[in-house]
């Protein structure tokens, strides 16, 4: 593994840490609903501190089911890592091409020290 | 941050509908100057774009024992500059408020003015700032994605406090509950979507080097020796 790839690696691993030290110290335990959302959760606080207030507009569309819910963030998301993959691959193949007419063109033109993220084989020089 | 459809009273979504909206107008202007005059550019603004998409959509825990997500309005901001968030901002409000009932129209005004204005400015700004006192890229992304994600919040609160004061305490005491709701929960995901975008950053730096050196993120550090290509192809 490249130490960029390396890197790279710590990092994610450390996001994930971040996110799961919360559930595995069960810093919920003292909430009656663990992990709720804090949107939810700042409604709740309005209706403490004004009983009375009454949502004046409701959604035009609301998923019917927490399932369907958790299916379009879903699409959202991967829509978005679609996207970020779709980029990413683009510039690694083009850069791989035009390595490679390089090193048709002539030998000695030499391939860049622009090395990848190192998660795919790297080309050959 | 997604305050909820109705939930913000119509004065004040008025309101914040009205300071967003000016924002919006010239992003969008300077998002179709940018692809105009850099169509090569499209692909990372749309890689931008999605980068809100996928972070906006993650809901984490976090220590206070309840979820948040991360907003992703760093990186744009930092690549693009904080108007073009402006408008990629909106974008993914509007998929959430018309589609997954997060967020609202009626509070888009408001949501829009802290996710997609104040944040990619504050991150933005602490970005710039850091980078003029010398420090180094990645720690300069990290504290700008940071800024834009938490600054979101913090205003969040605010606006619900200011729309709801606590009738003992006031704004402060509505503003001491609101933003333990949101700011507090949300300062380990700001580190998360620190580290993310520095992730994202790092490998823009090693597959695009020639665009990140055109939008002045990286400086050509081979003097008299300019990218080859925009397609980042760098020449030793």
């Amino acid at each position: 593994m490249s130490r960029d790839a390396r890197i790279n690696t710590v990092l994610l691993l450390l996001v994930a840490a971040l996110a799961a030290l919360p559930l595995v110290l069960g810093l919920g335990d003292h909430k009656e609903e663990p992990f709720t959302g804090a949107d939810a959760e700042a409604e709740t606080a309005i209706t403490e501190i004004d009983p009375d207030y009454e949502p004046w507009f409701s959604p035009l569309y609301e998923p019917p089911s927490g399932e369907v819910e958790s299916a379009l963030f879903a699409l959202q998301a991967a829509i978005g890592a679609g996207v970020l993959a779709y980029y990413f691959g683009l510039r690694r193949g083009r850069r791989q091409g035009e390595d490679r007419a390089r090193e048709q063109a002539g030998p000695g033109a030499g391939a860049g020290p622009g090395d990848g993220d190192g998660a795919v084989p790297e080309r050959t020089v | 941050m997604h305050i909820a459809e109705g939930f913000l009273p119509p004065v004040h979504a008025v309101a914040w509908g009205a300071a967003s909206a000016p924002f919006v107008v010239h992003g969008a202007r300077s998002l179709i100057r940018e692809v105009r005059e850099h169509p090569e550019s499209t692909l990372l603004l749309g890689a931008s774009g999605a980068f809100t998409f996928v972070l906006s959509a993650l809901k984490l825990p976090s220590v206070t024992g309840s979820c948040s997500h991360p907003t992703g309005t760093g990186l744009g901001a930092i690549l693009f500059r904080p108007p073009v968030m402006a408008v990629l901002g909106t974008i993914t409000l509007l998929f959430q408020a018309l589609l997954l009932a997060h967020g609202g129209l009626t509070t888009l005004g408001a949501n829009v003015f802290s996710m997609a204005v104040v944040g990619p400015w504050a991150g933005y700004g602490l970005y710039r700032l850091l980078r003029r006192s010398g420090v180094p890229l990645m720690a300069a992304v990290f504290f700008g994605a940071f800024a834009a994600d938490l600054s979101t919040y913090c205003v969040t609160s605010v606006q619900l406090a200011l729309a709801f004061p606590d009738p003992g305490s006031g704004f402060t005491g509505a503003l001491a509950k609101f933003g333990a709701v949101f700011a507090l929960t949300q300062i380990p995901l700001a580190v998360s979507e620190g580290l993310l975008t520095v992730l994202v950053m790092r490998m823009l730096v090693q597959s695009s080097r020639g665009e990140l050196t055109r939008l002045g993120v990286l400086v050509t550090s081979v003097a008299g020796r300019k990218p080859a290509k925009p397609s980042g192809a760098v020449t030793p």
